[in-house]
């Protein structure tokens, strides 16, 4: 059985976890960290860039598991903005709620949020995939460039707004789609997709009843007639 | 940036601890605000013909005990003050139009800057934990509270600028945002004779909704107006005598969590002010969403 290290963020702080975390960690074999007492604090666990498996015990606030590439860190809690931010590879997963921009800008890796994310869910996503097992808030996958992001409930206004390739997709209700999103037909390999993310992320949830939203791309070329009306 | 924190205590128990509970909560939001803070405290007066007058003085040194003899002799009326270094309440059932025009002719220097039976108010330039314990924040009691750490970004860093702002009575308002049409409103009010003690966008915001109530709005309809009339991001946070209520704007780009166990209702721009709380772990504890209205009730 793998040897787990605790670190009590009631003792040390962010800076010194962190640092523990990047450079005091034996380099070779699995190696299990639980991390005690987050108490909605920032940055924890930000910029992992190995193979290892953390576990936050506890709500968390800002930025957690940003940049992470390789890690799989579990938040058992909510957190606050920004989880993921800028995701390269590797898994994390909130098992409660995740507040504003939940991996946003994040060029690979999972991110699964199992309660609800909140608003600008997957903001500018260059890549990764986000797994909600509930719903997301306005103006969620904002700019979102590759990558997909599938919600297991229902999405909030405008969603898919200024849409370039990445995918959505949505199982409940669509409040509104954002400028130059549209509802496109779910074919095989949209079904096939769906499943293996909902997979992936341990979520149970059937991929029959979900919906596909991608670009128009009517605005990836400027139109001078078109009177910013689109 | 700024932060906000609200606390409402359910419980009768914990009443005797608000300040203890919510101090905390405040200083955790310094980093959100460092240059001034506030908190308005609310807690019944025994007498329902007293009220409190909540009175404020640029000079830490200022003589309340004589100004509070001064105000007797002049009036005739009976009371009571308590005060702490620049901040003063003056309990008495004198009439609040005729209290103002007391204090506007003997004492021009002092700013009224809160009036009711309920609210007591502490506001002043400096770190939150500074203001907490130049005036024993962990030692007031009451039903609830609401607080501001301020990060000045549209107008002076003063005491006047600092929150919360008050308008009538027992009606107090925190915000974390800027309204962009701080102005008009402010014109539109001053139409009908409303005065403004400070170019504040939030005294503006404030004022549009205590004049909504006066009009006959309840305060839930005042917010969906505000709504629709302020332009620009806000959390607000807003108590009465004897509710504490919430609402963000459509964006919803200023953050806020809320925390509710059986005991009491937490509200905080971050969770980390809220970690130190009785029984969090199990709070339910949730983002409240744009454009609702979350009103918790004693």
């Amino acid at each position: 059985m793998d040897s787990v290290t605790q670190l009590d963020l009631s003792k040390l702080n962010v800076r010194q976890v962190n640092q523990i975390l990047h450079h005091e960690l034996p380099d070779s074999g699995t190696q299990r960290v639980e991390i005690l007492n987050p108490n909605g604090l920032h940055s924890i666990a930000a910029g992992l860039d190995r193979e290892i498996t953390v576990d936050l015990l506890g709500h968390a606030g800002y930025f957690i598991g940003g940049m992470n590439k390789l890690a799989t860190v579990t938040i058992h809690g909510n957190v606050g903005w920004s989880v993921a931010e800028n995701i390269m590879s590797g898994t994390v997963r909130v098992k409660g709620h995740a507040s504003e921009s939940a991996g946003a800008s994040g060029h690979g890796g999972l991110v699964v949020i199992e309660g609800d994310a909140s608003s600008r869910c997957g903001i500018s996503m260059k890549g990764c995939d986000i797994v909600v097992g509930g719903s997301v808030g306005h103006f969620s996958a904002f700019m979102a460039q590759s990558g997909t992001l599938v919600v297991c409930g229902d999405a909030g206004p405008n969603i898919g707004d200024s849409l370039y390739e990445a995918t959505i997709y949505v199982r409940g209700k669509i409040h509104s789609l954002g400028a130059d999103a549209q509802e496109e037909d779910m074919q095989a390999e949209d079904f096939e997709q769906v499943d293996h993310l909902l997979a992936a992320a341990e979520i149970d949830c059937d991929s029959k009843n979900f919906r596909r939203v991608a670009s128009a791309r009517s605005l990836y070329h400027w139109n001078a007639d078109a009177h910013q009306e689109y | 940036m700024c932060g906000i924190v609200g606390l409402l205590l359910k419980s009768n128990e914990l009443r005797e601890s608000l300040g203890q509970l919510v101090t905390p909560m405040l200083d955790c939001m310094g980093t959100r605000g460092p240059d001034s803070a506030g908190l308005a405290v609310f807690h019944q007066l025994a007498d329902p013909e007293q009220i409190r007058f909540g009175l404020f003085s640029s000079r830490a040194d200022f003589d309340w005990q004589s100004f509070h003899d001064r105000f007797v002799r002049d009036t005739q009326c009976d009371g009571s003050i308590r005060f702490t270094k620049k901040h003063a309440a003056q309990i008495s059932s004198i009439d609040v139009d005729a209290f103002k025009q007391w204090l506007s002719s003997s004492h021009p220097d002092v700013d009224l800057i809160s009036t009711g039976r309920a609210i007591e108010m502490y506001k002043d330039e400096g770190t939150p934990r500074e203001i907490a314990t130049r005036y024993n924040f962990p030692e007031l009691a009451g039903t609830h509270a609401v607080g501001h750490t301020r990060m000045a970004t549209e107008s002076a860093v003063s005491p006047a600028h600092a929150h919360p702002y008050t308008a009538g009575q027992d009606f107090c308002l925190v915000h974390n945002g800027s309204l962009s049409n701080p102005y008009s409103i402010r014109r539109r009010l001053e139409s009908h004779g409303i005065e403004f003690e400070t170019d504040n966008d939030t005294e503006a915001g404030c004022r549009f909704l205590e004049w909504r109530m006066r009009e006959g709005d309840t305060l839930e309809q005042a917010i969906e107006t505000s709504i629709t009339e302020l332009d620009g991001f806000f959390t607000f946070l807003m108590a009465t005598a004897d509710r504490m209520v919430l609402v963000r704007d459509a964006f919803a780009c200023k953050p806020a969590v809320v925390a509710e166990t059986d005991s009491y209702i937490a509200v905080a721009s971050e969770f980390r002010a809220l970690a130190h709380l009785p029984d969090i772990k199990q709070a339910d504890v949730f983002e409240p969403a744009p454009e609702q209205i979350y009103s918790w009730t004693l």
